[in-house]
């Protein structure tokens, strides 16, 4: 069948229930069936930014005008997300490769014509202003469930060598950006993908063993300022004023929180402007010292609920491509999470990675939601297996 | 085997992918909960740690300065006090392009483009939120000035604060000094904890020496900072909550000077300009009731600061206004050592009070032909001692100084207190110089330099050759031959009083011990003729003395100036100003019972009976009260 064919009956058929309210849509669990919504992922992903915009609200020093900014912002990245969750997965599937070819062009366009923001060529201007590493966060895991979906699983080496290209090729230019944080997040929703695929564990730790010597391969690659931030991880006393003071201070507001923290908007780190990048990617200091350890452990209980719910989407999907690539974007999701949460309580080194849907700005946020809006549409587009 | 692939098996393919999925979830919780163990560790173990770390950030300790203590003269008139002044200051973090606003600063001549490189090096080097005071005192037209264009000027603006200011301006600024900005070395000396917050500090004079008494003890403000150290306003109950209490500043010490505002004014302006100085105290205690140098400068310049080329222009003056002519010039005393040597003489049996010389006009030792010419050409005919000291002659003083020897006057003039210093209560003073065959042993290096030649000894005795002496010992030497040998230190400060208590320290005049001469009739004589100099009927400074309603007793000296530096350049009819003899001149009154005296000199004057007692009898009358208004 045609696929447009397909996504146009569906787009009608979501009308007519939407403005006649029959069959299932009479509840509101219908209601949001008949999106091609998932309640459950819904439910958590709209708690956990309506947390988030309580948190940016103190931690952006009670500005209504960055409120409304970012309410716009999340209410651009749902419709996004609603958008997505109508096309099907084969059709998601069948344009996959032309989305991971054009990001590639793009991301060369950038390199040699993008506009230069703090120190970095991330942006492109076509008419709009975006970054096509963000499209590349869908499409290396799009690309890479998609060359698997007709392989055999698990994958042959030589099919793991290609594979090991069209992750590699697009993490190579977002690094030269230089983007660390954003290229290996994107390496990391590739290698994902052939994990789940049950790529062997011997090789898995083969390859672990190997990124040893990797490692020193790209020391000699960062930036000096991606070096700094990796000593001053190993030692931020050293440089109290300097590259340290941001895991210092972020560490100072966190644990001067303690279990319940010092209240809203009456966190003193974050209000006498202590804690750097404080509404954006510190802004889980700042959840940490006016919410304490309680409001901390909520937000990363909506979070495991997420990406719990995801991987559940996963396993139900009903083809490989669907599989992997709900699995990967759900993983992907939590390694967000792990890396800015371990980042701003000084666990792995400052790598500029936003709390995901809590962190102020971002085309981030419509990609996420775009990622969801994936997860939704395989779950609400799956066939019946023949048994 | 097919061609394409091999037939998919999707029972499988789902459990190993199920498989790989719980197997990513064991993963993932392991990694919350690495992160979770990290939150719990610094959240509830190390709470307190940085419970405590976070308040140490928000509290700031400010210190707040103290009011400098004021200054009176002896009849409580305010010599030295503060006023409010707007300063200019600049916060360097709030300044965008720093060049450009200091030089858009100059064209505006609120700062001199001298100035430019000093301040852009200031506001460089220290903490980013601390201001820079661009200038002190801003008049009420710069202010209004500024005030238009303030938002021209991003991080530029002026404050109110105290700033020293001397009502008197140049009057008394050797005598009580003045305070300037502190600079590093103020820095090394004084306890940085005192004087956080203090922008200033007593330079010279009392303002110097009585630093520790005037400054007060600074105070401290706890306020809440943001991270750059600025002040934030306390809007929420939990950010004030538990901040320690302030300390108040104490105020410094009011100083109360033995200096008389009247006399020191009649002084200074008795020197009209003139280089020179005028020292008078009271020699029954030793206080110094006028301390004048002139010319003078205006200390109100280094309480505000001044441009680096004004203070160029002071310092280079070849007036020199900034040096302390009355406790750092020396000078040779001339004829004013006269009546010690005179008692010297008298006790050691040089000479008698009815010996008589006679005087030709010139004076030879024998075997030579160098004649040691008296100051009148015609010579005073025969003198005795009372003559020669009325009269100031020369040859008398010749003739007896081979028999009274060098060794006994050393003796004499430094029981008198010359040759070292007086102790006066301000730092800097010089000690003079009274020369000996022991310091011409140790301070010249050929040897036949080193030996100490009769002639010497005869110049020695009209106070020339390598004696020195400053204004401010000659005044001590003149209450000492006033009281009859008493000696009693001179100084400045009255007493010390706390402005809060109204406790009073008060400072004792400090007696040195008398010099004991044994004969009674020699003070007679020797008294007698310094009450002829001015009033008998051939005293040197009889103009002056004569027709006085009260007694008084003087000596007039006169000091040849022996060289000038080579490097200075003065143009001729200068050059010739400035090669006259030095005009000294040292008076006390009433003459039975002193209560002042009075030493002077004018630098180039010629004549000291002509040109310093006058000045001398002014300060007299004014304290006596017998000045004419």
């Amino acid at each position: 069948m045609n696929t447009w064919g397909t996504v146009m009956i569906r787009l009608n058929e979501t009308h007519r229930s939407l403005w006649h309210g029959r069959g299932q849509s009479r509840s509101f669990a219908g209601l949001v069936r008949s999106l091609n919504m998932d309640g459950p992922l819904l439910v958590g992903l709209l708690l956990i930014c309506a947390f988030g915009l309580l948190v940016l609200y103190s931690a952006a020093g009670k500005s209504t005008y960055l409120i409304v900014n970012q309410a716009v912002r999340l209410g651009v990245a749902i419709v996004a997300m609603f958008v997505v969750a109508q096309l099907p997965p084969d059709f998601l599937r069948r344009w996959t490769p032309l989305a991971y070819i054009s990001g590639i062009v793009l991301l060369v366009l950038v390199l040699t014509k993008g506009d230069v923001g703090q120190g970095a060529r991330r942006w492109l201007d076509i008419g709009v202003r975006f970054q096509p590493s963000e499209a590349m966060k869908l499409a290396v895991p799009m690309m890479t469930a998609w060359f698997l979906h007709d392989r055999q699983i698990p994958p042959r080496l030589a099919h793991l060598a290609m594979i090991a290209i069209l992750i590699a090729v697009p993490t190579l230019l977002i690094a030269k950006q230089p983007d660390l944080g954003t290229s290996l997040l994107i390496a990391a929703s590739g290698i994902i993908v052939i994990v789940l695929a049950g790529m062997s564990f011997r090789l898995i730790f083969g390859l672990a063993a190997l990124s040893v010597p990797g490692a020193l391969v790209l020391w000699n690659f960062m930036q000096d300022y991606q070096k700094q931030r990796v000593l001053t991880l190993l030692n931020p006393d050293s440089d109290p004023l300097g590259a340290g003071y941001n895991i210092i201070q972020s560490k100072i507001a966190i644990g001067s929180g303690g279990l319940f923290g010092k209240g809203w908007t009456n966190g003193s780190q974050a209000h006498l402007e202590f804690l750097p990048e404080r509404h954006t990617d510190f802004i889980f200091a700042v959840l940490g010292e006016e919410f304490g350890l309680f409001g901390v452990l909520t937000l990363l209980t909506l979070y495991s609920f997420v990406i719990g719910r995801g991987l559940y989407i996963a396993v139900q999907a009903h083809d490989t491509y669907s599989r992997l690539l709900a699995g990967s974007i759900s993983l992907t999701f939590l390694v967000y999470v792990f890396v800015n949460t371990a980042m701003v309580t000084g666990i792995v080194p400052v790598v500029g990675v936003p709390l995901p849907l809590v962190s102020f700005g971002g085309t981030s946020m419509v990609t996420l939601m775009a990622g969801f809006g994936i997860l939704m549409s395989i779950h609400s587009h799956r066939k019946l297996l023949p048994h | 085997m097919r061609l394409l692939s091999p037939i998919k098996d999707h029972h499988s393919e789902r459990r190993l992918f199920i498989g790989r999925a719980i197997l990513s979830s064991v993963v993932s919780v392991i990694l919350l909960a690495v992160v979770i163990a990290r939150l719990v560790q610094l959240q509830v173990f190390d709470h307190e740690l940085f419970a405590e770390k976070s308040q140490g950030n928000r509290v700031r300790i400010e210190a707040v300065p103290p009011i400098r203590g004021l200054m009176f003269d002896r009849k409580g008139r305010v010599i030295a006090e503060n006023l409010p002044a707007y300063q200019l200051e600049l916060i360097p973090e709030q300044v965008d392009d720093l060049d450009d606003t200091l030089k858009r600063l100059a064209a505006i001549n609120l700062i001199s483009a001298d100035d430019i490189p000093r301040f852009a090096a200031i506001s460089r080097s220290g903490q980013q939120f601390k201001p820079v005071t661009l200038k002190f005192r801003l008049t009420d037209e710069e202010i209004a000035n500024f005030a238009i264009q303030r938002p021209r000027f991003a991080g530029v603006d002026f404050r109110p604060r105290l700033v020293r200011h001397y009502p008197h301006g140049g009057l008394f600024a050797h005598a009580v000094g003045y305070v300037g900005a502190l600079d590093t070395s103020d820095m090394q000396r004084l306890d940085s904890a005192r004087y956080t917050g203090t922008s200033h500090t007593g330079k010279t004079g009392v303002e110097s020496s009585f630093e520790d008494s005037l400054h007060g003890e600074a105070g401290f403000r706890h306020l809440i900072a943001n991270a750059r150290g600025r002040r934030v306003p306390a809007n929420t109950s939990e950010l004030l909550d538990s901040l320690p209490l302030d300390e108040t500043a104490n105020p410094g010490f009011n100083i109360h000077l033995s200096l008389d505002l009247d006399l020191q004014q009649i002084a200074f302006d008795a020197m009209e300009g003139r280089r020179g100085a005028v020292v008078a105290l009271d020699p029954t205690t030793g206080e110094i009731l006028a301390l004048v140098s002139t010319p003078s400068f205006d200390p109100n310049l280094f309480a505000v600061g001044m441009s680096t080329s004004q203070y160029g222009d002071l310092r280079d003056d070849p007036d020199r206004p900034l040096f302390n002519r009355a406790v750092r010039g020396t000078y040779p005393p001339g004829s004013i050592i006269k009546p010690i040597l005179a008692l010297a003489a008298l006790e050691t049996g040089a000479t008698n009070l009815t010996r008589k010389s006679t005087c030709i006009g010139f004076f030879q030792l024998p075997g030579d032909d160098h004649r040691y010419r008296d100051w009148k050409p015609e010579g005073h005919g025969p003198v005795d001692v009372h003559d020669a000291i009325a009269q100031s002659c020369d040859v008398y003083f010749y003739e007896i100084s081979g028999k009274l020897g060098i060794d006994n006057m050393h003796d004499y003039l430094t029981r008198f207190g010359l040759g070292s210093q007086t102790g006066i209560d301000v730092l800097g003073e010089r000690p003079g110089l009274v020369p000996s065959r022991e310091w011409k042993r140790n301070n010249f290096r050929d040897r036949d330099n080193k030996r100490w030649y009769h002639g010497e000894t005869v110049i020695a005795s009209i106070g020339q050759g390598f004696m020195l002496a400053t204004p401010l010992q000659l005044a001590s030497v003149a209450g000492t031959l006033a009281t009859r040998g008493a000696r009693y230190r001179p100084h400045l400060v009255l007493a010390v009083e706390d402005p809060l208590s109204g406790a009073r320290e008060v400072i004792e005049p400090e007696w040195l011990g008398n010099i004991a001469i044994g004969n009674e009739a020699h003070w007679d004589s020797v008294l007698g003729a310094m009450h002829d100099v001015m009033q008998g009927p051939k005293g040197t400074a009889r103009a002056i003395g004569s027709g006085a309603p009260y007694q008084m007793a003087g000596k007039s000296g006169t000091a040849q100036v022996v060289s000038i530096a080579q490097d200075e350049e003065y143009d001729e009819e200068e050059l010739e100003e400035r090669l006259r003899d030095h005009a000294l001149f040292i008076s006390f009154a009433p003459f039975d019972d002193p209560r002042i005296v009075v030493a002077v000199i004018v630098e180039n004057g010629s004549s000291g009976s002509g040109v310093a007692a006058p000045i001398a009898k002014a300060v007299m009358d004014e304290y006596l009260g017998y000045s004419d208004d």
